[in-house]
């Protein structure tokens, strides 16, 4: 299909970049720090929350993905809301056994 | 639409020269053709051997206790013979070799989106059999856990199983980057005027494929990565000598491998969906229903894969919840059947070797889809749970259903790729021997299933004698016409009659092209006015 391909620039400055990985050592460091604190049943939701933030992170703004057409977001949504279904029913299991 | 005519000299793509000499003009071409052939030569191979092992296990079966070979080499038998038939011969399957031959002819494209890297899921392919094949030489000897590589024996076993393992690693990356590559191409290169509605149904099902490839086989990546660390540095993921959850490696495994049976069945529906059209004549019933029912098949399939755990002791809820969600893939699949049926009714029929194929298929499928119900009831399921009836069940769907859909698109695709043709009476001879031979082999299985003959087991009860003697016998004769066909096949590759550009009266854009095609398919880029089954005309009269 041809497509027009509508390319944009978007430049993104070092200083966002740099900034960005700071926090994402800092969310690291969060991770590691509060796996030592006995948080019951939330603790894997609490380590998820945070991975999912860096995720989020790491595929707009390292990946550009913020910037690229739609038809991408498309794509990465399908793909998150196959693995939310698989977590959920995988959780049938597990609370239920 | 342009059309390339016959007579005009052109060179094919058999033929074309490129900078490389000898074989490297093959196993370094980008050319979509001849790495669809590349693949094929490849899975031919493996299929062989896989074919092999099969014949050596009922050979074992013919008589209780030791026939031919000790238990322990029945065990990595097997293992071998699902490892290869499943990884190196049927995942990769109708979408490796048709679906990269056929997709950029079909939707009027000069290749794949990203050669390149079409080459290098090739090349992982051959590193991956290379891989699987060395483990069995090297000590340790070869892997005898099942191709489900259950823990904790995976875990223990002092076989070779990182090997092989990471064998079906690299073969799941060359899966993806397939994967991706097609989806890409669906999407960006269809030719003007080439909607969605107005693909073929083939290409519909290769592209519900590759997105299963691209989002599920990460999930076995990861987990035999877990496997094979685990086995190195003993994590305690997996196992419950160490406080892991053996469990949660069937659930990893499943996740991938039950969309896997997608992988494998969607694409051979693909096939169906233009050999039936093209053989009765006739314009597809219900289009839009059989490519909807593709993503329907894909989506749900996604949603079913605890069904294989039925026995294992996952919680109740679940257990009703996986039981639902697998009666759901019956409807969709159930529409595609129904819709076939009704484009034979009132058509044109011209009882060809592909559609013979296909009817055998629709026969074969029916009775493993039917018997999947049985299957995934949860009371059957415990009675039939690691039975002879389960293997019956999935070589019914996966022989009967993919593997014989693979031989109709060998035979309806082959005047294309090296414009010649097979010698049709000799074809319907094999399908003879393939149909009586696959029903003695496999449908005593149900029997002896459901009597109580367990799977894997290299010993039964005198009992069952009759029935495994009938089950082995009939081996021979489904090995003797799978023979005979591809004796045909090579004779017809090597000295077969010439092939007409449209020797079947197809309607889609592969052939609008000569047979083999041109070196870059297309002279003239075609522009799509109408839907891929254009029979209107024909039936108007």
């Amino acid at each position: 299909m041809a497509n027009e391909h509508s390319e944009k620039n978007h430049s993104v400055g070092y200083g966002t970049y740099v900034l960005i990985w700071l926090v994402l050592v800092g969310l690291t460091v969060t991770t590691v720090s509060i796996s030592g604190i006995n948080l019951g049943n939330i603790a894997l939701a609490v380590a998820l929350l945070i991975a999912a933030v860096k995720s989020a992170f790491v595929i707009n703004i390292f990946m550009h993905i913020k910037f690229e057409e739609k038809i991408f977001k498309v794509f990465i949504a399908i793909a998150l809301m196959t693995l939310l279904s698989v977590f959920v029913l995988t959780a049938f299991d597990v609370f239920f056994r | 639409m342009s059309e390339n005519s016959e007579s005009k000299p052109y060179i094919n793509f058999l033929q074309a020269e490129s900078k490389h000499k000898g074989i490297f003009k093959w196993i370094l071409s980008t050319d979509h053709k001849r790495i669809g052939i590349m693949y094929m030569t490849g899975m031919m191979a493996f299929l062989l051997v896989g074919i092999t092992l099969g014949f050596l296990m009922k050979l074992e079966m013919l008589t209780p206790g030791k026939t031919i070979m000790d238990a322990q080499t029945y065990n990595a038998f097997f293992t071998l013979h699902g490892v290869i038939m499943i990884f190196l011969f049927i995942i990769p399957g109708l979408p490796a070799v048709f679906g990269n031959f056929m997709l950029p002819l079909q939707i009027g494209a000069r290749d794949v989106a990203f050669p390149r890297l079409n080459l290098l899921s090739w090349w992982l392919y051959v590193v991956g059999g290379i891989f699987a094949i060395a483990s069995l030489f090297l000590q340790g000897g070869p892997i005898d856990t099942g191709w489900t590589f259950y823990v904790p024996y995976s875990l223990r076993t002092g076989t070779n199983v990182s090997l092989p393992l990471f064998a079906a690693f690299i073969l799941g990356f060359s899966s993806i980057l397939t994967g991706i590559n097609f989806v890409t191409t669906v999407h960006r290169l269809r030719a003007p005027g080439m909607t969605f509605f107005k693909m073929p149904l083939f290409v519909w099902a290769i592209y519900s494929t590759a997105w299963i490839q691209v989002i599920a086989t990460p999930v076995v990546g990861i987990t035999i990565i877990l496997v094979i660390v685990e086995r190195a540095f003993s994590l305690g993921i997996f196992d419950p000598a160490l406080g892991g959850d053996p469990l949660l490696f069937q659930h990893l495994f499943w996740i991938y491998s039950h969309p896997a049976v997608y992988i494998m069945i969607l694409p051979a529906m693909g096939a169906v969906s233009e050999i039936i059209p093209t053989f009765a004549k006739r314009t597809i019933f219900g289009y839009k229903a059989i490519a909807f029912s593709s993503l329907a098949i894909a989506f749900i399939g996604y949603f079913v894969w605890a069904h294989h755990m039925f026995t294992t002791g996952i919680s109740d809820t679940s257990r009703f919840i996986f039981s639902l969600l697998t009666f759901l893939v019956a409807i969709p699949s159930g529409v595609k059947v129904f819709n076939w049926v009704a484009t034979l009714y009132k058509g044109s029929i011209t009882p060809g070797a592909p559609l013979l194929f296909v009817m055998m298929f629709i026969f074969l499928f029916s009775i493993g889809g039917l018997t999947g119900l049985v299957l995934g009831s949860l009371a059957t399921n415990v009675h039939v749970h690691d039975t002879y009836f389960v293997v019956a069940h999935f070589h019914y769907v996966m022989f009967g259903g993919t593997v014989m859909i693979f031989f109709a698109a060998l035979h309806y695709w082959l005047p294309k790729m090296f414009g010649r043709m097979y010698n049709e009476k000799v074809a319907k001879w094999s399908i003879a021997l393939i149909f009586i031979g696959f029903n003695m082999l496999y449908f005593t299985m149900f029997i002896l299933g459901y009597e109580g003959q367990p799977r894997r087991y290299w010993d039964y009860l005198p009992q069952f004698q009759t029935l495994q003697i009938i089950s082995t016998v009939g081996s021979w004769i489904l090995i003797s016409g799978i023979l005979l066909m591809f004796g045909n096949l090579h004779r017809s590759i090597k000295r077969g009659a010439k092939a007409e550009a449209n020797p079947w009266g197809g309607k889609t854009l592969e052939w609008t092209i000569p047979s083999p095609p041109p070196v870059h398919n297309f002279d003239e880029i075609p522009v799509i006015t109408h839907g891929p089954y254009n029979y209107g005309e024909e039936e108007a009269k």
